[in-house]
């Protein structure tokens, strides 16, 4: 029919005038003079090859042992926050410890550990400011534990009790705090990417100097919605930070199977943004790359790629085994080796700001907290039934008060089966 | 009362919102520079600006999950699909991104996105570009799914739309887009989300329909789903007929029957006829076309039936 047919070529017209207007332009940045491609008769120049690059090297600051290795690189921050880096990143350790045993014991359903990444939590989070927003896939607790927020709220969420901010509705690990400028996790992997740019572009159009860093791992890199995101980042030019934590594994399957090309940070440049490639185990350098990313976003309000190279030495979650896909002794060498927080630790003896008395207290006093903060959690109310119904409609249909009605009235016949004492 | 085609309503209740509130801005494949895919956003991009009308790239899934974070952080976008079939692409966003996030962030974190474009069968497009979402989308508790007819509706919903704080996914129809109708002058001329129309009192039958010309009800939003209206309308006639383009299984007709046989089994003379799509991909040949959407043949045989006159 006409209206088929005049789409049709409507469409087709728009994609060769697309096409007309790109073309003098293509290859060169806005700001460089337009004047059509370079042509050359030398295949090799115009090629891309996988030969002429070597893998990106690693930026570092510290070395294995702590020490700092060049002390122009030295950011120079007051020893109390690297203490503060440091006890946070003890208490995120401890609690991830005693919240996956209570998984083990049944009183929790689920929980996922940090082991290991701990270093591009902190030294991350220390570079931002307060405000700016935080989209995170779910192993960066410490980004939120550095806001503010505490490890009794961690448990709380954790227990789902009615200190819970989501009313029970999300499960464990799956933190959010608008008060601490940190977005509700979500599950379904990488969907937080395209919504970092979305918030960003708003703060833009506000004319804020904050910006937003969104956290990815490097399976959640090659959903689709990672690459959308990067190129509507770079296309809208939003202040976003988008920060990979390549921890080496995707669940079961090790980066080798998960991706062809060198990581993530090369492909930076093909959406036409800056990228960094940082050693994610030394906190320091990740404080430096994050700063500086940070200035790059917030002056020209446009995105950069930040890779931090860190091994994931935990499961995945409670819910798989890592013993039955990973190399122990690949594990073993990077707790040895590279363990941030003994890295951090070797950092703060080598200044005099740390020593063997502070450690026991510090690991002392924060195991007993987080004992009493789960003790506290387990005993409280979870969530009053009420909140299953709240926050979909604000005047209940019909069809939803009858549920409600329905339930409580099960509710109340079967007592043995709805143990609704434990509930507000 | 003026005389405005659907395209110019929607894009009068757009630019309206947007004059009124600077948060309000579009998104969406073509909207800017070419006008829109179908002129909805014709003159939007020389009145506001490409700050506030923006051509995206082609990703779906991308934009609409740009228009999830850009609502989260306070603005009021209206993303575009060129249809609702592309937009299955953005699944993932409008469902777990954009429905779901007020209830999992506890009250905390509202959305207040309006998802729009054409849905259902336009003329000899074929499958991929012919299904009707109304079911899949008011099967999901968390938003709301409007799909109004006339000129009037679509500006008096796209408007109360825009303005309400939860996600809102915006039901149009491409056939319609050119045709006129009258229309309130009023700038603040709002139809509320929830509550049906009768467009045509009776006594003998209910028609219940939407996004096409429904004799009696038009239900114009399907979530919520205005079950007092129809219900009221069947304890008065005692028959009823759900109308829809759509595909019969667990279509929205599967719904209203069993709200009906739910809450008005005595008032019902005969069983709930439904008229919908043929349970089949929508095929290409204009023939094919015509047989597999519901005319009004259709309608007046079911209604026939459900009077037990033939």
């Amino acid at each position: 029919m006409a209206a088929g047919a005049a789409r049709l070529v409507g469409r087709l017209g728009l994609l060769v005038g697309r096409r007309a207007r790109n073309y003098g332009r293509m290859g060169y940045s806005d700001s460089a003079p337009s004047r059509g491609p370079e042509y050359t008769t030398d295949l090799a120049e115009a090629t891309v090859s996988l030969t002429s690059k070597q893998p990106l090297p690693v930026y570092r600051v510290l070395s294995a042992g702590g020490e700092m290795l060049d002390p122009s690189q030295d950011p120079g921050l007051p020893g109390e926050t690297v203490v503060r880096m440091y006890e946070k990143m003890v208490g995120l350790c401890q609690v991830d410890q005693q919240l996956y045993k209570a998984q083990r014991m049944g009183l929790i359903s689920f929980y996922m550990t940090s082991y290991g990444e701990e270093a591009t939590h902190f030294g991350s989070a220390a570079a931002l400011h307060e405000k700016d927003m935080v989209y995170a896939q779910y192993r960066e607790p410490g980004v939120l534990l550095w806001r503010g927020f505490s490890l009794d709220q961690m448990v709380d969420q954790c227990f789902n009790n009615r200190h819970d901010l989501a009313h029970g509705r999300q499960m464990p690990v799956h933190y959010g705090s608008p008060e601490h400028y940190f977005q509700f996790i979500s599950s379904p992997l990488a969907t937080q990417m395209p919504q970092a740019p979305g918030y960003a572009h708003g703060l833009k159009q506000a004319g804020s100097d904050n910006c937003v860093i969104v956290y990815f791992g490097d399976g959640a890199a090659q959903e689709g919605d990672a690459h959308a995101a990067m190129n509507f980042a770079a296309t809208l030019k939003c202040p976003v930070i988008f920060f990979c934590r390549n921890n080496g594994y995707a669940i079961s399957t090790p980066v080798e199977e998960n991706y062809k090309g060198d990581g993530l940070a090369q492909r930076a440049l093909g959406y036409g943004m800056e990228g960094y490639r940082v050693d994610g185990n030394d906190v320091l350098a990740v404080y430096n790359v994050t700063k500086k990313a940070r200035e790059l976003v917030v002056d020209e309000g446009a995105p950069v790629l930040i890779e931090a190279m860190t091994y994931r030495l935990g499961s995945h979650s409670t819910s798989d085994d890592q013993t039955g896909y990973q190399d122990m002794s690949e594990v073993k060498d990077w707790r040895e080796r590279y363990f941030p927080r003994d890295r951090l630790r070797g950092y703060l003896q080598s200044q005099g700001l740390w020593d063997q008395e502070k450690e026991d207290e510090l690991v002392s006093v924060t195991n007993e907290t987080i004992r009493s903060a789960i003790k506290r959690a387990r005993a409280e109310k979870k969530p009053s039934l009420e909140h299953m119904f709240t926050d979909v409609y604000d005047v209940p249909p019909l069809r939803l008060r009858r549920q409600k009605e329905e339930v409580q009235a099960m509710v109340a016949k079967y007592p043995e089966h709805f143990p609704t004492a434990s509930h507000e | 009362m003026v005389q405005l085609t659907v395209r110019e309503a929607l894009r009068d209740a757009m630019a309206e919102e947007m004059r009124a509130d600077p948060d309000v801005f579009l998104m969406g494949e073509e909207v800017a520079e070419y006008q829109g895919a179908y002129k909805v956003s014709q003159g939007l991009l020389d009145e506001f600006g490409a700050g506030r009308v923006i051509d995206t790239p082609i990703t779906e899934a991308g934009f609409a999950g740009i228009g999830v974070g850009a609502a989260m952080g306070g603005l009021k976008p209206i993303v575009e699909f060129m249809t609702f079939n592309f937009a299955m692409q953005a699944m993932d966003h409008l469902i777990n991104s954009a429905a779901k996030t007020l209830y999992m962030s506890g009250g905390l974190v509202p959305v207040p996105v309006v998802f729009r474009g054409p849905n259902g069968a336009a003329a000899r497009v074929a499958a991929q570009h012919s299904q009707c979402y109304a079911s899949w989308f008011a099967h999901v508790p968390g938003w709301r799914v409007v799909a109004p007819y006339s000129a009037g509706d679509a500006k008096g919903l796209l408007k109360a739309a825009i303005r309400d704080p939860n996600p809102v996914v915006f039901l149009e129809n491409e056939l319609l887009y050119g045709q006129s109708f009258e229309v309130p002058a009023d700038g603040e001329h709002l139809v509320p989300i929830g509550k049906a129309a009768v467009a045509r009192t009776g006594s003998d039958v209910t028609v219940a329909a939407f996004s096409i010309m429904a004799e009696v009800i038009d239900l114009r939003s399907l979530r919520p789903l205005d079950g007092e209206a129809v219900l009221a309308s069947v304890e008065k006639t005692n028959r009823l007929v759900t109308v829809e383009e759509g595909w019969p299984f667990a279509g929205i007709g599967a719904e209203i029957a069993a709200l009906v046989m739910e809450n008005a089994f005595d008032m019902l003379d005969a069983p709930v006829g439904r008229v919908s799509g043929a349970d089949v991909p929508m095929p290409y040949a204009a023939n094919l076309e015509a047989a597999a959407l519901p005319g009004a043949a259709d309608i007046a045989n079911a209604v026939r039936r459900v009077c037990y006159r033939g």
